[in-house]
């Protein structure tokens, strides 16, 4: 697979188009909502997308992704809701709140989903895609109404960039001053069902965690400054969706958003282990030379 | 017809308490997040055994499952003391990576195979009465022999260590000190969420098995604070919601695994609601009623300062209130049988008097 090939090839084209979209849009974004500790709420409003998209699928009758994903965002910004609601009013921990509407709501999914499949609805074929994704099916249609999501979140993002820096950071001063934090948290998280929306027909439900996290994860190791880490990360997310579109075109029966997946992982790993100051290697080095200098002043009894 | 509808129910009650048993503990130690980890990761562990026994053997895959288990464990462990990931974002990095190695393992090399993914997904506890393995001459269905094994192997674990467990989770530090080894606790549980993940995956799959190790716990959590309870209601709400669920999934020809997580989910919703330890209709109702003795007390202090049982309007003009909050407060008042009506006014009555702990 070469450059040309990218440019002519039709699905190809559009494949990693749409997967490019998504690397940006999740690397930005879950940056946001790693530095805010929310890591795991994506992967909780992914699942919880599912039956929203079975629902929009019943009510509609159609498959069009537009309904689809409409209803997907909808019923996972339902979950992170609960989420949340759950956090407030009981005294379950994080991680519990995550896990119960995590498996309630793909539960339900799940049901629904047979239930369409049940119906011998001919239609209903390709609506499970969801879960895994299927970046093959992408057509230039998809791309665009990614494209614009992409835009809304993105546009978000940097117009409220000083509000959720200061909302990320110190919530509590943001508070002081005036903002409307809860409003401001809430539309953050709003912002990583647009992420998770644009994933969904990409890499899935099931998959979509790692898009919000590893590329924010790979980032933050390269960069102290949240400016350039939401470009990093949003960059790190593109190279990612890209190369493991172009990879898991080499070869038949390679599926795209695993292969995604893990690129974004390699990503990660090189950044843990090879990214200056912050980077395990260099931290191994620094750590062997501070000894190597103590070990010298203690032999001459000087002070190092 | 009976004899199946058994099976299926008692495989999903055995998978619902081999799972909470363990669940318990994930929810109290707030690591309910390990088991979606756990159960998604398991699923290369299962392609290799699957690939090196040829065949869906049950030994090799729950022994290949367990090494994925504590592979996972260990990860995100060494990747949170690294200092450079924050625990859960390891948990988000580490699940997806090893559950795209199984993916792209089945697609590449078993795709027309035993493991197609939506059994990996969600699983199909329908075929548990199908197949059944030989045991002391009687055919025995083979999930509900795995799933009896393993529920019995959690209960075992749990009472043997209840103890320990107890301490190592309420008190991790005074369980290392005293020399419990809460470490080799830890992984001996995980080791067993491995086991149990992976013999729920043919009949409820990867992701519906968190619904049955993390909600009826979480549930569970909300209506007691005694460890003992908490883990009997646990028990109890998985078994229930597993015959509600057949039953329901059975009427509407749906997922027999995916109704019983909805079930759960809904279970859940109502402790979440209704709970008498701080659900949110009893904590609102608490606070309505706080709200209304307030009030009523403040009208008791007024009504202390006449010298003659004063209308409602003479109380909104001391109190500075309008009418009906006066009214309201003296309803509530009147009902506590704290003032009664004495004339065209109202005045304490004993009770009353005591109340604004000034001697009348």
């Amino acid at each position: 697979m070469n450059l040309p090939d990218l440019l002519t090839d039709y699905t190809l084209r559009n494949v990693a188009l749409g997967s490019a979209l998504l690397g940006v849009t999740g690397g930005v974004i879950g940056a946001f909502t790693m530095l805010r500790r929310q890591s795991l709420l994506g992967d909780a409003l992914a699942h919880a997308a599912l039956p929203g998209v079975c629902l929009a699928f019943l009510l509609t009758g159609s498959k069009a992704p537009l309904w689809l994903l409409l209803g997907g965002g909808l019923s996972g910004w339902l979950g992170a809701l609960a989420v949340l609601g759950v956090l407030k009013y009981t005294r379950l921990s994080e991680d519990a709140a995550l896990g119960t509407v995590l498996s309630g709501f793909f539960g339900f999914g799940i049901t629904l989903l047979t239930l369409i499949a049940g119906s011998g609805d001919a239609n209903q074929a390709g609506l499970d895609k969801f879960l895994f994704g299927q970046a093959a099916t992408i057509v230039a249609g998809d791309v665009a109404v990614m494209a614009v999501m992409a835009a809304l979140g993105l546009g978000l993002v940097a117009l409220l960039f000083k509000e959720f820096k200061l909302l990320t950071f110190d919530p509590t001063y943001a508070h002081t001053l005036g903002f409307p934090t809860g409003r401001l948290g809430t539309l953050l998280t709003s912002l990583a069902v647009v992420a998770v929306m644009i994933g969904l027909q990409t890499v899935g439900v099931v998959l979509m965690a790692a898009m919000l996290i590893a590329p924010a994860a790979a980032a933050r190791q390269w960069t102290d400054d949240l400016r350039r880490l939401l470009l990093l990360s949003g960059g790190f997310g593109a190279l990612s969706g890209v190369l493991g579109a172009l990879i898991s075109a080499t070869q038949a029966n390679l599926p795209t958003g695993p292969v995604i997946i893990l690129v974004a992982s390699g990503v990660l790993l090189v950044s843990l282990f090879f990214a200056p100051r912050r980077g395990l290697l260099w931290a191994k080095f620094a750590s062997r030379r501070r000894g190597r200098v103590l070990r010298e002043a203690m032999v001459r009894g000087v002070r190092p | 017809m009976i004899a199946a509808d058994l099976i299926i129910v008692l495989t999903a009650a055995l998978v619902a308490v081999a799972g909470s048993l363990l669940g318990v503990f994930l929810v109290l130690r707030r690591q309910s997040m390990l088991s979606d980890a756990i159960s998604h990761a398991v699923l290369p562990g299962i392609v290799g055994a699957f690939w090196l026994s040829g065949g869906t053997a049950t030994v090799p895959a729950l022994l290949g499952a367990a090494a994925m288990g504590l592979l996972t464990v260990f990860s995100v462990e060494l990747l949170e003391r690294s200092g450079r990931v924050k625990v859960d974002a390891a948990i988000g990095v580490v699940f997806p990576l090893l559950f795209s190695v199984g993916v792209i393992l089945v697609s590449l090399f078993f795709r027309d195979v035993h493991l197609d993914m939506d059994a990996v997904l969600y699983g199909e506890i329908a075929y548990a009465p199908l197949n059944t393995v030989l045991l002391a001459g009687r055919e025995v269905p083979e999930s509900l022999l795995l799933m009896g094994t393993l529920a019995l192997l959690n209960l075992m674990f749990v009472a043997l260590f209840y103890k320990e467990l107890k301490l190592s989770t309420f008190d991790a530090g005074l369980a290392g000190t005293l020399g419990f080894l809460p470490a080799a606790l830890h992984y001996g549980l995980m080791t067993l969420l491995s086991f149990t993940t992976v013999g729920a995956f043919q009949s409820v799959g990867a992701v519906l098995i968190v619904a049955f190790v993390i909600i009826p716990p979480a549930s569970a959590y909300l209506l007691t604070r005694r460890l003992s309870v908490m883990l009997g209601l646990s028990l109890l709400l998985g078994v229930g919601a597993s015959a509600a669920g057949y039953g329901l999934a059975l009427w509407l020809d749906t997922s027999i695994a995916g109704m019983i997580a909805t079930v759960l989910g809904a279970a859940f919703a109502l402790c979440v609601v209704f709970s008498p330890l701080g659900g949110v209709v009893p904590t609102l109702t608490r606070r309505v009623r706080q709200r209304q003795s307030f009030t009523a007390r403040l009208l008791l202090t007024a009504l202390h300062g006449f010298d003659r049982a004063p209308t409602p309007g003479d109380l909104a003009t001391r109190l500075d209130w309008d009418a009906a909050r006066v009214d309201a407060a003296l309803a509530y008042a009147q009902g506590q049988g704290w003032v009664q009506g004495q004339g065209s006014g109202y005045a304490l009555t004993p009770t009353g008097q005591t109340l604004t702990g000034r001697p009348g």
